[in-house]
This record gives C-alpha cells, sequence and structure tokens, in this order.
C-alpha cells in the first residue's frame, strides 16, 4: 500500500507540474487580457510537433530550444492579427476566437504531419532510471521534466515579482490606462506576454511529446482541463496555478490508485443492493473510473463557495 | 503525373477509386437501368437536384461524354475520413480502392465488364453522422455499404439499416461489416441484411486465451481496457476463459479506463507493476494503445502485452524497438511470413502504389471478393439476391484461407493469428520502420467456431 | 407583432413548402436536420445573445431532452405510455426544464467567467456520468427508439423522414414563435437590461440572478424540445449529444449566425449544417476550410452573417442599395478565384498520385504547372482584392451618407 501511495504522489507530481507549465502561461494571459485562450493547450500541441520535427536534424536539446520560440512567434502574431482585431467585439468574440484556432491549429498540424501517432523519443541521455523503488523504475526523463517545471516556476516568479519588466507587466495587469499614460506600450506588453505564455506551452509540449505521446488529438486531452486548473487556482495568481496544478495532478492520481468505491462505502453503512436494482451503476462505481473528472467537480465545488478561486481576489 | 492541359477529363467527385471508368458516371442520369424501379429513378432524379445544392460544386468539374459503357457497379465504404480517427478509415479506403482496381477493375470489371467504384461516406466515427451519410448513401442509389471502425457505428448502422429496409421495401441496403467485433451483431442483434467478415472479439480471445495458457511461465495477468462495451467483453471473456483453460493464472487486475480521456498512463502502470503481474491484456486501440504500452515499457516493466489493435497507423514505428517480442497481436490476417505469392504480389502492388500507407485489414479484400462472387452467381446488384448467395458461401482467399460464411447468423470464420512485433524475419514492415509482424500461433477455420445465439427474421420475398 | 405578420406567414409558408423543393432522401433529411438545430441554436441565443451568458455546457438540456425522449418512445412502444409521438418534444422540453431549474438555481448566481466555467464543469460531470449510468444512457452505444410503434395521428404513422419533417416544422413554428414573444416579455426585456448593466439593474430593484434564472429555464425548456425532435427524427441518442462538442457547436452556430439579432442563430443553424453535411462529401480537408471559415467571419463580421445583412440597412433607407451591386461583384470576382485557387492548393497537396480536377483541368501534384497555375491564380485573385477594395469601401461610404445632401456628394 505504501509504494502504492509512493509512486501515485510521485506520478502526480509529473502530471501536476506539466499542468503548471500550461497553466502558468494562461494565467498570465486570462488575468491580463481576459481572454479564455481556448487554444493554449493547441500551442502546446504545436511544441511537441515542432520539436518532433526539428529533432530529426538538430537532436532533441535543438528542439527544446527553437520549438518553443517558433510557438512563440506564432503566438504573438495570433495575438498581433487576430486577437487584438477581434478585441473590439469583446470577449465572447475572443472567445470564439480562440475556439476556432484550436480547431483550425489541429486541423493544420493534420493537413502538415499527418493523422498517426509520431514517433518522438525522449534523448538517450535520460534513458536510464533515477532511482529504483520498490522494484519499479522512475525513469530520468520523469526527473528532468520535475526539474524543467520547477525552473519555470522559479523564474517566471522571480521576473514577475522582482523585476522592473514584471512589476511594468503587473501594473499593465490592474492598471492598463495608467502604465500606458506613463509611456508605455500596453499593445506591446500583451503581444509579448501571448508569446510568452505560449512559448511556455511550446516548451510543456517538447517535454511531455515523447511521454504522453504526440499525436493530433494531444492538445483535446488537455484542452478544458487547463481552464480548470487556472480557475480553480484563482485567476491571475501564479501561486495558485501552481497549487491548483498540483492539487489536481496529485487528485487524479490518487484517485486511480486508490481501488476503493462505492461496494466498500456501503459496506461500511451496513447497505446492500442485489446487481438487478436499478441504480446498479452507482452501487458499484468506484474511484479510479471517475478519477478523470475529479477537477470537473472540484471546480463547480470551488466555484460555488469561493468564486474568486483558491488564490485569487477578484472576479471576472 | 503530369498536367494535361485542355483534356476535359470526365470526373464527378475529386474522390474516386479508378479514374477511367467514371465517364459512366454521369450516364446514369440518362440511361435508366432495366431493373431500376420507379422509386429508384425518382431518387435519381432528386440526385441532380441535390448536386445544385452543393457548396462543394467548387472542386467538381462535370463534363459530358457518350455513355458507350454500362454503368459501375458502386459501392458505398462508410468511415471516419477526417477528424481523429481518420487515418484508419483512410487507409482502410485505399486498401478497398486499390482491391477494386486490382482484382477486378484492371481486368475488364464484373458483371460482364461493369467497373467496381467506390464511394467514400464519412462518418467521423459518429452515430449521428453515420445517420446523415446513411441517408445520402440512399439519396445516391448506394445499396451496399462496407463500414468497419467502431462497433457503435456499426450497431447503430445496423439498426438504422433494419429501420430503413422494413419500411422501404425494395429499396434494401445491405451492410458489409469488416472490423466492427462486438459479439452481440451476430448474436442478439443479428440481421438478415448485415454480414461480419472479422472474427468477433470473443472468437477472437478464445484464441488469444488459449496462447495465454500455452504460457506455462505465466501466473498472473493484469487486464485493463477502456471503460466502453468491447473493453467490458474483453476484460469479461478473458476472465471466463482464462479460468476455464488455467485455473492456476490469477486475475490480478481488472481495470477500467475512461475511452479517451487518460492524459499520462503512468499512475495504471504502477497499479500494474505492484500487483506483479506476469502479462497485460489490453483492448485498447489508437492513442491509447500508444500510451498505455510507452508508459509499460518507460517505467522498466518487462512483461508481454496481449493486445488487439497495436500495429500500423503509427503505432509500430512508435514503439518500434521498446515494443520487440513483447507486443502481441490477435488478427485475421496472415503477417509475415506471407502465405503465397498472390497475397505477396498484391502487397508489393499497394505498396508501389501507396508507398506509405500498408494494408491493415486484408479482410476487406476478402469482403470485395465474396461480395463480388455472390454477384457473378446471382448475376444481380440487389442486396437481397447478394445476401442470399453469401449465405454458407465457402471462398478460399489469396492466402489459400479457406473461409466460410454461417447462414444462421452471417458471421464469418476464418483462420486466425498471432503475431509479434520484432525487426527479424520481417519481409513486409509497417509505417516503414523496419519493424513488423512475425506470425507465432495460428488457428484454423474449423477450430474457431462458435455457438452462437442469433434468432434471424429473414424478408419474405 | 401586427407589423410583423406577413414575416411570420412568410415563414409558415417556408416551412411548407421547403420540402417540395428539396425533396430527395438527403434534401429532408437537412431539413430535419435545420429544424432541431434552428431551435436548439435559438434557445441557446437566449442565454448568451439575450441574457449576457455564456454557456459551455447548453448540450446537457438537449441532451438530457433527447434522452428522456427516447425512453419515451421506448416506453410508447411497449404500451407502458399511450400518447401521440407528436407530444414527445413536451417530455424532452419538461426534462430540459426541470434540468435547467436544478442546475440553474446555483449556476446563474453569477455572470461571466464564473457563469461559463461552471456550465463547463456541469457539463463536463454530466457527459462523465452517461458513460457511468449504462442503463439510462446506454453507454457509449446510446439508447433507440422506434418511433412507428404510437398510435398513429390522423393516420400518419410517422414512417419515412417527410412525414416527420412536417411534425418538426411544426414544433419549429410553434417554438420559434414563443421564444420571440419571450423577447418581448417583461422578463425577456430585464434579460437585456441585465445583459446590458447588471449594477443598474441591481439598482432599479431586480434581482439579477432571478432574471437570468428565468432566461435560464426558458432556455433549458427549448434546448429540450429540440432534444426530443432529434429523438424522433434520428430514433436514437449517444453521449456526442451531451458532450462539449455539440455544445461548442451551437456557440458557433449562434455566434456565425449573429447574436445580436433573434433571427442571427437561424441562419448561424443553417450555415453550419449545410457545411457540416455536403462539404464533407467533397474533401477530406472540409474541417480546415471550416475553421478558417471561422476564424475570418469572428475577424471581419464580429456581427455574424446577420448583422452583415443588417449592416446595409442604412444603405437601403438612403435608397443607395443598388449602388453597392457593381463595387461588390467587383470585389467578389477575383475573392472568388482566390478561393478557388487556394481550395486548389489545399487539395493539389493531399492528392497524391490522383489528379484534381479543377474546372476543366486536370492537375496532378508532381506537375510544376499545376502548381504554377493554382500560385498565379491565387496571386491574380489577391491583387485583384487588393486594387478593388477601395474602391468598394469608397462606394460603401458613399451609400452610408445620407441623401439629404445627394447632390454635393457625387463628384
Amino acid at each position: 500500500m505504501f509504494e502504492v501511495f509512493v509512486f501515485a504522489t510521485l506520478n502526480g507530481l509529473v502530471t501536476g507540474l506539466l499542468l503548471f507549465m500550461l497553466a502558468s502561461g494562461l494565467t498570465l494571459i486570462f488575468s491580463m487580457m481576459g481572454v479564455l485562450n481556448f487554444a493554449h493547450a493547441s500551442f502546446y500541441m504545436l511544441g511537441a510537433y515542432f520539436a518532433y520535427t526539428l529533432s530529426a536534424y538538430l537532436g532533441f536539446w535543438g528542439g527544446l530550444l527553437f520549438a518553443p520560440l517558433i510557438v512563440g512567434c506564432i503566438g504573438a502574431a495570433v495575438e498581433r492579427y487576430g486577437l487584438r482585431r477581434v478585441h473590439q467585439s469583446g470577449h465572447v468574440a475572443e472567445l470564439v476566437f480562440t475556439f476556432g484556432l484550436a480547431f483550425l491549429i489541429e486541423e493544420a498540424v493534420q493537413f502538415f504531419w499527418g493523422r498517426d501517432t509520431k514517433n518522438y523519443q525522449s534523448p538517450e541521455l535520460f534513458d536510464f532510471a533515477l532511482f529504483t523503488l520498490f522494484g519499479q523504475e522512475f525513469s530520468a526523463y520523469r526527473g528532468f521534466m520535475i526539474a524543467i517545471a520547477c525552473l519555470i516556476f522559479g523564474a517566471l516568479y522571480f521576473v514577475l515579482t522582482r523585476s522592473r519588466v514584471g512589476i511594468i507587466i503587473q501594473a499593465s495587469i490592474s492598471h492598463p490606462q495608467t502604465v500606458a499614460n506613463l509611456g508605455h506600450n500596453v499593445p506591446l506588453i500583451f503581444m509579448c506576454v501571448f508569446g510568452v505564455g505560449t512559448a511556455l506551452a511550446g516548451v510543456a509540449g517538447v517535454i511531455a511529446g515523447p511521454v504522453l505521446t504526440t499525436f493530433p488529438g494531444m492538445a483535446t486531452v488537455l484542452g478544458s482541463i487547463v481552464f480548470v486548473v487556472v480557475v480553480i487556482g484563482g485567476l491571475g495568481s501564479l501561486p495558485g496555478a501552481l497549487i491548483a496544478s498540483l492539487l489536481v495532478g496529485l487528485l487524479q492520481s490518487y484517485a486511480i490508485a486508490a481501488d476503493v468505491g462505492m461496494p466498500e462505502l456501503l459496506h461500511l453503512l451496513g447497505l446492500s443492493f442485489d446487481s438487478s436494482h436499478p441504480l446498479n451503476d452507482l452501487w458499484t462505481l468506484n474511484l479510479p473510473q471517475i478519477a478523470p473528472v475529479l477537477p470537473y467537480l472540484l471546480l463547480v465545488l470551488v466555484l460555488i463557495f469561493k468564486p474568486t478561486g483558491l488564490m485569487g481576489n477578484r472576479e471576472q | 503525373m503530369t498536367l494535361i492541359l485542355g483534356l476535359r477529363r470526365p470526373q464527378s467527385k475529386h474522390h474516386q477509386s479508378t479514374h477511367h471508368q467514371s465517364k459512366h458516371h454521369q450516364s446514369k442520369h440518362h440511361q435508366s437501368k432495366p431493373h431500376l424501379n420507379s422509386a429508384q429513378s425518382a431518387a435519381g432524379q432528386s440526385l441532380t437536384r441535390r448536386a445544385s445544392l452543393s457548396i462543394g460544386a467548387l472542386v467538381c468539374a462535370f463534363s459530358f461524354s457518350a455513355a458507350t459503357a454500362q454503368e459501375p457497379v458502386r459501392l458505398g465504404f462508410m468511415d471516419p475520413l477526417s477528424g481523429t480517427f481518420a487515418s484508419v478509415g483512410t487507409s482502410g479506403l485505399n486498401v478497398l480502392e486499390f482491391a477494386a482496381d486490382y482484382f477486378y477493375n484492371s481486368k475488364g470489371g464484373i458483371l460482364g465488364g461493369r467497373m467496381i467504384e467506390i464511394v467514400p461516406l464519412d462518418n467521423k466515427q459518429s452515430p449521428t453522422e453515420t445517420q446523415l451519410q446513411f441517408r445520402r448513401a440512399v439519396s445516391e442509389e448506394l445499396r451496399i455499404i462496407f463500414q468497419g471502425n467502431s462497433s457503435a457505428v456499426a450497431n447503430t448502422l445496423n439498426q438504422t439499416i433494419s429501420k430503413h429496409n422494413r419500411r422501404n421495401a425494395g429499396q434494401e441496403v445491405l451492410q458489409i461489416n469488416y472490423a466492427a467485433v462486438d459479439p452481440i451483431l451476430t448474436n442478439e442483434e443479428c440481421s438478415f441484411w448485415h454480414f461480419r467478415f472479422d472474427a468477433h472479439a470473443v472468437m477472437k480471445l478464445d484464441v488469444l486465451t488459449d496462447f495465454i495458457a500455452m504460457n506455462d511461465e505465466l501466473s498472473s495477468v493484469y487486464i485493463i481496457g477502456q471503460d466502453y462495451s468491447f473493453g467490458q467483453v474483453v476484460a469479461d471473456n478473458t476472465i471466463r476463459l482464462l479460468g476455464e483453460k488455467r485455473p492456476d493464472i490469477e486475475i490480478v487486475g481488472n481495470e477500467f479506463h475512461p475511452i479517451g480521456q487518460v492524459k499520462d498512463f503512468t499512475p495504471y502502470v504502477t497499479k500494474i507493476a505492484s500487483s506483479g503481474a506476469d502479462a497485460v491484456v489490453t483492448g485498447n486501440f489508437g492513442a491509447d494503445m500508444v500510451s498505455l504500452a510507452r508508459s509499460i515499457i518507460d517505467s522498466g516493466l518487462d512483461v508481454p502485452i496481449y493486445t488487439f489493435y497495436a500495429a500500423y497507423d503509427g503505432i509500430t514505428a512508435t514503439l518500434g524497438a521498446d515494443g520487440k517480442d513483447r507486443i502481441r497481436l490477435i488478427h485475421t490476417d496472415r503477417a509475415n511470413p506471407l502465405a503465397s505469392d498472390e497475397r505477396r504480389d498484391f502487397y508489393k502492388a499497394f505498396k508501389t502504389k501507396h508507398p506509405n500507407s500498408d494494408i491493415t485489414q486484408s479482410r476487406l479484400a476478402n469482403a470485395l471478393m465474396m461480395v463480388v462472387q455472390a454477384m457473378e452467381q446471382s448475376q444481380s446488384t440487389d442486396p437481397y439476391d447478394i445476401a442470399v448467395q453469401l449465405e454458407d458461401m465457402r471462398f478460399t482467399s489469396i492466402a489459400g484461407d479457406e473461409l466460410w460464411m454461417r447462414g444462421e447468423d452471417h458471421q464469418l470464420f476464418q483462420p486466425l493469428y498471432i503475431s509479434k512485433q520484432t525487426d527479424e524475419g520481417i519481409e513486409f514492415d509497417a509505417d516503414n520502420s523496419g519493424f513488423g509482424l512475425l506470425t507465432e500461433y495460428e488457428v484454423g477455420t474449423s477450430e474457431t467456431i462458435t455457438e452462437h445465439s442469433c434468432r434471424m427474421r429473414r424478408p419474405r420475398r | 407583432m401586427k407589423k410583423q405578420l406577413p414575416v411570420w406567414l412568410g415563414f409558415a409558408l417556408a416551412l411548407v413548402f421547403l420540402p417540395s423543393i428539396f425533396d430527395s432522401v438527403l434534401g429532408i433529411s437537412i431539413l430535419n436536420q435545420m429544424t432541431i438545430w434552428i431551435i436548439f441554436a435559438l434557445s441557446y441565443n437566449m442565454l448568451l445573445g439575450q441574457g449576457g451568458m455564456l454557456s459551455f455546457g447548453h448540450a446537457v438540456y438537449f441532451g438530457l431532452g433527447g434522452f428522456m425522449s427516447v425512453h419515451a418512445l421506448n416506453l410508447i412502444a411497449d404500451e407502458v405510455l399511450v400518447f401521440s409521438i407528436t407530444l414527445i418534444p413536451l417530455v424532452g422540453g419538461a426534462v430540459g426544464l426541470v434540468a435547467a431549474i436544478f442546475i440553474g438555481s446555483f449556476s446563474t448566481r453569477k455572470s461571466g467567467t464564473v457563469f461559463a466555467m461552471i456550465s463547463l464543469g456541469i457539463g463536463e460531470l454530466i457527459v462523465a456520468s452517461s458513460l457511468i449510468f449504462a442503463d439510462f444512457f446506454g453507454g457509449e452505444a446510446g439508447v433507440t427508439g422506434d418511433r412507428t410503434y404510437g398510435p398513429p395521428f390522423f393516420g400518419i404513422e410517422f414512417l419515412q423522414d417527410a412525414e416527420v419533417y412536417y411534425l418538426g416544422a411544426f414544433w419549429l413554428f410553434v417554438a420559434t414563435l414563443f421564444m420571440y414573444l419571450f423577447t418581448q416579455t417583461p422578463a425577456g426585456r430585464m434579460a437585456n437590461a441585465v445583459r446590458d448593466n447588471p449594477e443598474r439593474a441591481e439598482f432599479i430593484g431586480y434581482s439579477t440572478r432571478r432574471v437570468r434564472f428565468i432566461s435560464f429555464c426558458a432556455a433549458g425548456l427549448f434546448a429540450g424540445i429540440a432534444g426530443g425532435l432529434f429523438a424522433i427524427n434520428y430514433e436514437f441518442i449517444t453521449e456526442e449529444n451531451l458532450n462539449a462538442l455539440t455544445s461548442g457547436r451551437v456557440l458557433l452556430m449562434a455566434y456565425i449566425g449573429g447574436l445580436g439579432f433573434f433571427i442571427g442563430p437561424i441562419v448561424g443553424a443553417v450555415i453550419l449544417t449545410l457545411m457540416n453535411s455536403l462539404l464533407s462529401n467533397y474533401s477530406e480537408m472540409w474541417m480546415l476550410y471550416l475553421g478558417i471559415m471561422f476564424l475570418l467571419t469572428v475577424i471581419f463580421l464580429p456581427r455574424g452573417f446577420a448583422g452583415f445583412i443588417m449592416m446595409h440597412q442604412i444603405a437601403w433607407q438612403n435608397r443607395r442599395l443598388g449602388t453597392l451591386i457593381l463595387p461588390y461583384f467587383v470585389t467578389a470576382v477575383p475573392a472568388l478565384v482566390f478561393l478557388a485557387a487556394f481550395v486548389g492548393l489545399v487539395e493539389l497537396s493531399h492528392k497524391g498520385d490522383d489528379i484534381l480536377p479543377f474546372f476543366g483541368l486536370s492537375l496532378g501534384a508532381e506537375s510544376m504547372l499545376s502548381w504554377g497555375i493554382l500560385l498565379a491564380l491565387a496571386g491574380i485573385g489577391a491583387l485583384g482584392v487588393k486594387l478593388s477594395r477601395p474602391r468598394l469601401a469608397a462606394a460603401w461610404a458613399l451609400a452610408n451618407t445620407p441623401t439629404a445632401d445627394d447632390r454635393g456628394d457625387v463628384r
């Protein structure tokens, strides 16, 4: 039981930190422009595909360096030529725009790379077990994923709270007019933040691609869960995003690991139903079955009881 | 291919199996076929009206030519051709179109000179879209529909066709199921208008568990699958059959995960590892299959994985050397070494035309050849006549396999094979990866015959 | 209402005569889809367009209504219930209403992002439970019914799709009429007020939550009616009819059509249904085109197609709509050339060995000349659009200037 718990924690940590890499960019974009960027996970997918192509020529590290750059440039271009125009038509228009963009990116990926699963591999450098616990290996690559995520959190937190750029960005979030009056180019800041946010998603794609398989549906799988994380954490809060990511990652991982469910609960309560009961499906439900929807349950509960999210201090 | 400027090539749709016979397509509106009844020709007229409705006219260039030859035999192919599952549908379409050209159209056609035309119907692997495409097929007088992917879609189509055929006598449609393996299609839900050319899940599991039972080193098995009907059929029957054949093998896990929603399979693999299982059995397909196998490999778990759908369409290439000697597949197509030169020539010709595609489902060729034989025997393209001929048909495939279509439930019996992924002794690899399937175990047609619970209602004629 | 009587009469006449124009099996099936989607899109517009509530889970009410309706069909077939299947949409509507009352009781407390995210979460929860509770939802295969077992309705047994169409058209007319009338009620008016300025609405004594709740319930009711029609038309329903994809589709329909106009969702539903059912027959790349069209619409027609039509109202009042025809034509021709060339390029790159028929030409992917022709056409088209745009803009400005200083303007 203890080994399952240890590994569930490690798995949850990896998933949670991966989610955080996506959520960190999204929460910046979200809090700054109020844009629910539905295409954020699509940039993550683009990161994986660009890295797959680049790694054939430049190796994994070349892919890790350049793929996020390309993705960031695409993101900045999308903001400059798409979102900025749509911005005048309101939030719903922006949302529908990113919705369509997500759709388009998925189709474009299939157009250029085909519909097959891509053979994108992690570098041989990491082809060893970091440690072996209870006879199970924890691969070095997963350790690398954790390290990168921690690095990103540290760097982002430092830039946003300690550097001049960060202070301007934070100011543009709350008081865009004042910042503009002080002579800063707010649209440029928006574009850069969007570019950096999508580039972070690209980084996540590059390092997740080999582990979670690179295929055209990879954006859809992550798509809405990233929103859930950002909203649970509280809009615009980086620590909130981190906590919510880990919460969601661990919650799912523990739920899968735990082999308990309604039968155990009913047994505890001293109740029993025979299998012909109309609600038999409910009485035989177990936790691993509902693991993927637990984040949504958490989302609804958080929003009902604390509409600002865990660490947020404002609505909208 | 060079550009032929000015030559007005007759084309009706961009997606045509063959180009030289499509000139006959137009003639349909002008010549009436002798055995067409009035309802059909009415539908034919409205086809022209439908064309006026189409936005897609942009990619169509209609032109008329003298209707000298007979009109083609048109067969519908309904599978996902766009969207997430499109790779499977598209590779099936390639095989069927190629088989029609290779076996018939290049040799003068069937029924005394009529060409076969395959009409793609994109159902996006959605039951709702399946209904819409079915209505399109009826509009276009497609009376024979090949369909395979997703049992949910096959069930929907089966019921839609049953209702349609009951309500529209004389306009019946025939379902040629080449891949949907839900047992109920030839048992509780069997229909006179449905023929299955794949072995159903329980037949396959019977062979697979035989094979597992032969391995004396196994003492425990973990079953994991997608949480839907096929996954449940696999789990239930693996437990039942292994319990009969090897009661000493312990089932140490029976796990269901939501279909297509799992980001990372590592938590599941952790459970597999801590259960101490010696082997994994799964019915997963697509990305769920790749991710699961990858996670098992990455966590250093060295156990064989017994599967249904773990090859081709990028899967073999992605698993590559990691999957060597570890992935085992139950399937109906004999993999390397191929059984006959005829089969080898067919494969080579296909690879010449589609270098980046594989013959993933040679069942499609079997199904087509049996349908054509039924047409030739009855000298008719009417679904009822074809169905009557198909019942209890015995056929020798190009691989030399003896096939039998049981008349009572419309289930085809054919040899079943178990192959492993390897790069040794592979003549035809998958995904051009160097890796392919090597057949290890085979079961003859007569040994695959199982009981059925079909009570078929036959239409009166 | 009196002034609009001709419009409603025309609508009714169109509904009656459309199936005689598109009378093929496919035509009727597309019309049937349209009746369903129009009701659904209009109900969605009650939320977003009129009430300012962005929902990502509206398909829940459509789907739940549909599921209950299929079960009702089965109960009719088993003779447990005895009523005509023409009333099935009411079953769906009732279920949609009940679900909306329950979910709306807590989700309408806030609007904006909170509402949107709750609707997303609820949607995912319902989809997940639909796969878990296989007895009611039938798992991934869904549940099936048969519409022909009920007592005949004046001799009609609904064997054919055409008969179903008239049933759908009747419900479409009734639902549209009621949804229109709802916009004219005080509740409908207050929904607009709460959408535009919730603070002010609160100040003059209205509970914004209550106003939102009423709109939400009405939207659930009509979505359920659409779900009931779906059940009759297709005789089955699956999990995909209540998932996020369906919710997203209805959002796109309402948006593409034009949120600010009552007729907008109708236009959107018609356009998207046509594209979905016809375009896919001609190209595997149809989703790519659809995605591009969405983006272009959002960027260039922020008020949707209905908004685009309404933009011409001033020119119409100025009696100068005619002056726009020629400039439109001059711009549209090169635009269409560009479009055709673009589609040609996309298709050609996916052809492989096959030949692409292109307006009497046969193009091959390996011929440089083929690529050259298409690229040249695309260039010519783009250039033509660029050159003709200033004239269009000038004509537009002219058509929109008031008629009073008519002569002074023409130089």
